[in-house]
C-alpha cells in the first residue's frame, strides 16, 4: 500500500511546501570542548564541539601558514532506528569532509599558523538532513569557542516531492521522494558552500529549489545568531 | 552603535578603522568574533568574550615546563604554540653545561611565571625570566580561566586581584594566557570568586558583588587582609 506524500496541499507531517520543521538551536552546551553547539531540526538533533586552536598531532600535517581545520562527523549508534555500527564509514568519512569544506570559506585559518581546530561533529538522532544539521551545529560551536569568522553558515535542505518543490525534507519525504538537495549558505557573499543532490532535476527546477533553500537558510541564520545572542544576553 | 553592544560574527559596525576581532570588507567594518564591540575615535574593535590565547610580545604567562633540552626549556603557555625558555635568559650564573644538570634550576613540570620576549612570524616564542616579576612559582593551586576574561580578574589597575588577595591573604598571580596561581589559607574562596568573575565578567558593577561576596565568606571586613598584602 502506498501512502500519498501530500494530502490537500500539505505534507505528511502538516507542514506547508516552504516551512521547516521546528528549529531549537544553543551555543555553549559542553563543559569541556572549547566550544560547543546543539541544533534540532524536527527530530534531527546534532551536536557540536571545538577544540583548538591547537598544536597540530601528527606534526607532518601543520601547515606554516595558516590553521588546518580537522572535522570528524558521526552517527550515535542509537541515532538511528536500527542500530547503526559505530566507527568510521564510507558514508561519515564524505560527510566529515563536506562539512569541512563547508565550513573554510568563513574561517580566518591564517591568523593561527601551525595549528589545528578539531571539530567533532555528532549525531544523536537522525531523521534526514544530519549533515545539515551538523553543520548548523558547528557554526554554532566555532563562533561560541572565539574563532574568528566572516559569517555563520546556514544550512538546510530541499527536495522534490511527488514533483512539487519542497523545503527541509524530513522522514518519508527523504526515503521516497525524488530529490534530496542539501546545501550551505554563506549569506555575507550569497555563495553557496555545499551543494549535494540526490536525484534528478530539471534547470527550471533548481534554480526555484536554491531560491527556496536560500530563504530556508536565513530563518536557520536567525536562529543561530538567536542562540549566541540569548547565550550571554539572559540576565 | 551603542557602547559595548553583544556582536556575533558577520555583523555589521559601520565605517572606520578597523581593529582586533573585526575585519573589513568593501569599506565596511564586520565583526570577526562574538564579543562586546566598543569604538574609540575612528576605532572600532571587538573584545571576545571566549577564545583561546594568543601570545604577543611582553605578555607576562605562567607556564608549565615541558621539555628539556640541551640549554633550553621547552614551556607549555596554554597556547596553540610552545615558548622557549633558554638558559641564558633563565640564570644569571655562570653555567657549565658539560656538568651541570639543568634540572637544578627548572625540571620537568615546574611552573613559572615568565613574559614572552618576542613572537615571530612563523610563531616560535621566546621567553625570557628577565623581569622582576618572573619566578619558578613553589605550591599553589592553579586554575584555567577564559584568557578573554583576565582583564576582569586583574581589574583597573589591578584593584580586582588586590581585592581578592586582601580578602582571602592569598598570594594570586594572573597570567596573560588565562592561567592563575593561587596560594594561601583561603584558596578556596578566592579560587570561587575568580570563577564567579569569569562566569559573570559581562554585567556591571562586578566589583562592588566580589567585594559583598567576600565580605560575607570571610565575615568581615577588610581588615583580615591589608598585612598581608605584599
Amino acid at each position: 500500500m502506498e501512502q500519498k506524500l501530500i494530502v490537500d496541499g500539505k505534507r505528511i507531517d502538516g507542514r506547508t511546501f516552504d516551512q521547516l520543521r521546528p528549529m531549537e538551536a544553543r551555543a555553549g552546551i559542553l563543559k569541556n570542548a572549547d566550544g560547543s553547539g546543539y541544533f534540532r531540526l524536527g527530530r534531527t538533533i546534532a551536536i557540536a564541539g571545538i577544540f583548538g586552536p591547537r598544536q597540530v598531532h601528527p606534526r607532518h600535517m601543520e601547515e606554516a601558514e595558516a590553521a588546518i581545520l580537522k572535522c570528524r562527523y558521526n552517527m550515535a549508534s542509537f541515532s538511528t532506528t536500527e542500530r547503526n555500527r559505530p566507527g568510521p564509514s564510507r558514508r561519515s568519512k564524505e560527510i566529515s569532509k563536506v562539512i569541512r569544506e563547508a565550513l573554510m570559506p568563513v574561517l580566518f585559518l591564517e591568523e593561527f599558523p601551525k595549528s589545528a581546530i578539531d571539530l567533532h561533529v555528532e549525531i544523536l538522532q537522525a531523521d534526514a538532513s544530519t549533515r545539515c544539521a551538523g553543520i548548523n551545529a558547528a557554526s554554532i560551536a566555532l563562533a561560541d569557542a572565539g574563532i574568528p569568522m566572516r559569517d555563520l553558515i546556514a544550512s538546510c535542505s530541499v527536495g522534490v516531492v511527488e514533483g512539487q518543490i519542497m523545503l527541509d525534507i524530513a522522514g518519508k519525504e527523504d526515503t521516497e521522494g525524488d530529490v534530496d538537495l542539501p546545501i550551505a549558505y554563506y549569506p555575507k557573499r550569497d555563495l553557496i558552500t555545499l551543494l549535494q543532490m540526490d536525484g534528478m532535476v530539471t534547470r527550471e527546477q533548481l534554480k526555484q529549489l536554491l531560491e527556496l533553500a536560500k530563504k530556508g537558510a536565513m530563518q536557520v541564520y536567525e536562529a543561530q545568531r538567536q542562540a549566541l545572542r540569548s547565550k550571554y544576553l539572559e540576565e | 552603535m551603542a557602547e559595548r553592544e553583544l556582536v556575533i560574527p558577520g555583523d555589521m559596525l559601520g565605517e572606520g578603522i578597523s581593529g582586533s576581532g573585526t575585519y573589513m570588507e568593501n569599506g565596511k567594518i564586520f565583526a570577526s568574533v562574538l564579543g562586546l564591540a566598543e569604538r574609540r575615535d575612528k576605532l572600532i574593535f571587538v573584545i571576545p568574550l571566549n577564545g583561546i590565547y594568543s601570545p604577543k610580545t611582553g605578555d607576562g604567562v605562567i607556564g608549565k615546563i615541558e621539555d628539556i633540552a640541551f640549554s633550553h626549556w621547552i614551556v607549555n603557555i596554554n597556547a596553540p604554540y610552545s615558548g622557549v625558555l633558554p638558559l641564558n635568559e633563565a640564570v644569571t650564573d655562570f653555567v657549565d653545561l658539560t656538568k651541570t644538570d639543568l634540572t637544578k634550576y627548572f625540571n620537568y613540570d615546574d611552573i613559572i611565571f615568565v613574559k614572552i620576549s618576542n613572537v615571530t612570524k612563523t610563531k616560535s616564542i621566546q621567553l625570557t625570566m628577565k623581569d622582576r616579576k618572573c619566578r619558578k612559582l613553589y605550591g599553589g593551586r592553579l586554575i584555567k580561566i577564559t584568557p578573554a576574561k583576565v582583564p576582569r580578574i586583574i581589574g583597573k589597575g589591578g584593584s580586582m586581584v588586590e581585592l581578592i588577595k586582601n580578602h582571602t591573604g592569598c598570594q594570586i598571580v594572573v597570567g596573560q594566557n588565562g592561567i592563575v596561581w593561587i596560594k594561601g589559607e583561603k584558596e578556596d574562596l578566592a579560587i570561587e570568586a575568580i570563577q564567579y568573575i569569569e562566569e559573570k565578567s559581562h554585567i556591571t558593577g562586578l566589583t562592588d558583588k566580589i567585594k559583598e561576596m567576600l565580605e560575607k565568606k570571610t565575615g568581615k571586613g577588610d581588615e583580615n587582609g591589608t598585612k598581608i598584602n605584599s
